[in-house]
């Protein structure tokens, strides 16, 4: 199984370099964007293969390590 | 008085802070090596600045979670005394044993240049030997030093008098430009609540000796030593 880990800055925490790609892409020609926030993004393969387990795994990895819960959220996608 | 450095996989302050912590103690400090489990008798750790594990995920992350950490933050919620410089910080924020977190300086540049800090708490082992409200010249040279909490978190600190050090101007004024890094109310170190620990940005070990350029960082040592021995 493999799961799909999104982490974004929270709403509030300022996000320079976000900044700077929408003011890069502002230079590009592209000044339609009014905002970026950037982020990560996590591919785990799991060995496992039952679905309610596997995202109780993930849920605690992110809390864990993969994310930093005082300035980012997480979203985990899981695929079969 | 026993002492002890935590050597990481890309740590590369390890040996200054030694030096440093040696020219105060007498005697030189013990490395550990981030792979020991066990930890011998310690009245002080310091985790010292650098690039641990290559700041992958976030800067401090994946040293926070290595073998002799939990033994750190274990003694650490004992009450030994842990000091973290830079790197350090960073790692112990991770742990959870700070609040906050350093995020990418508000220029997204390195800031690599001495900085002027006001002390704003005499009243620990960390910053017996300083002023109150003195001002020290001490360096920065870091990517990720822009201090972050939530405004409840920083109220929390400054009420509770944990905020140790702030980025000032030369004669202590409080000025946008004398911040480096974009941090919250100017802070460049902060304690736990019981104040035996302490994380800062700025390198005290980087000047503390005259060959350096200055030693305004060797009080820092001198105070925890003559507190600690």
């Amino acid at each position: 199984m493999k799961a799909r880990v999104h982490i974004t800055l929270k709403s509030g925490v300022l996000d320079p370099q976000g900044k700077a790609i929408a003011q890069a892409l502002g230079n590009l020609g592209f000044g339609d964007v009014h905002g970026v926030r950037q982020g990560k993004y996590i591919e785990l393969e799991l060995a496992d293969t039952d679905r309610e387990a596997a995202a109780e795994r993930v849920e605690s990895m992110c809390q864990k390590l993969l994310a930093n819960t005082v300035i980012e959220n997480y979203r985990i996608d899981l695929d079969d | 008085m026993k002492a002890a450095v935590i050597v990481f996989p890309g740590s590369n302050c390890d040996r200054d802070v030694a030096v440093a912590l040696e020219q105060s103690l007498g005697h030189a400090p013990r490395m550990i090596w981030h792979g020991e489990a066990t930890l011998p008798d310690l009245d002080l750790i310091v985790v010292p600045g650098g690039f641990s594990y290559g700041d992958y995920l976030r800067s401090g992350a994946m040293a926070a979670h290595s073998p002799v950490m939990g033994e750190v933050v274990a003694r650490a919620k004992a009450g030994v005394p842990v000091l973290g410089i830079c790197n350090g910080f960073q790692i112990l924020t991770e742990t959870g044993l700070l609040p906050g977190v350093l995020m990418r300086n508000a220029s997204l540049k390195f800031v690599c240049r001495d900085v002027h800090l006001r002390v704003e708490s005499s009243q620990s082992m960390f910053t017996n030997a300083y002023e109150e409200s003195g001002v020290v010249r001490i360096p920065v040279a870091h990517m990720d030093g822009n201090y972050f909490a939530d405004e409840d978190t920083l109220d929390g600190l400054e009420d509770a008098g944990r905020i140790a050090f702030r980025y000032c101007a030369p004669d202590g004024a409080s000025s946008p430009d004398a911040n480096p890094n974009g941090s919250a109310r100017d802070i460049a170190g902060i304690f736990n609540r019981e104040r035996t620990v302490l994380g800062l940005m700025p390198h005290p070990e980087r000047l503390s000796d005259d060959a350096l350029g200055g030693h305004d960082g060797r009080a820092l040592f001198d105070g925890l030593v003559a507190a600690l021995s």
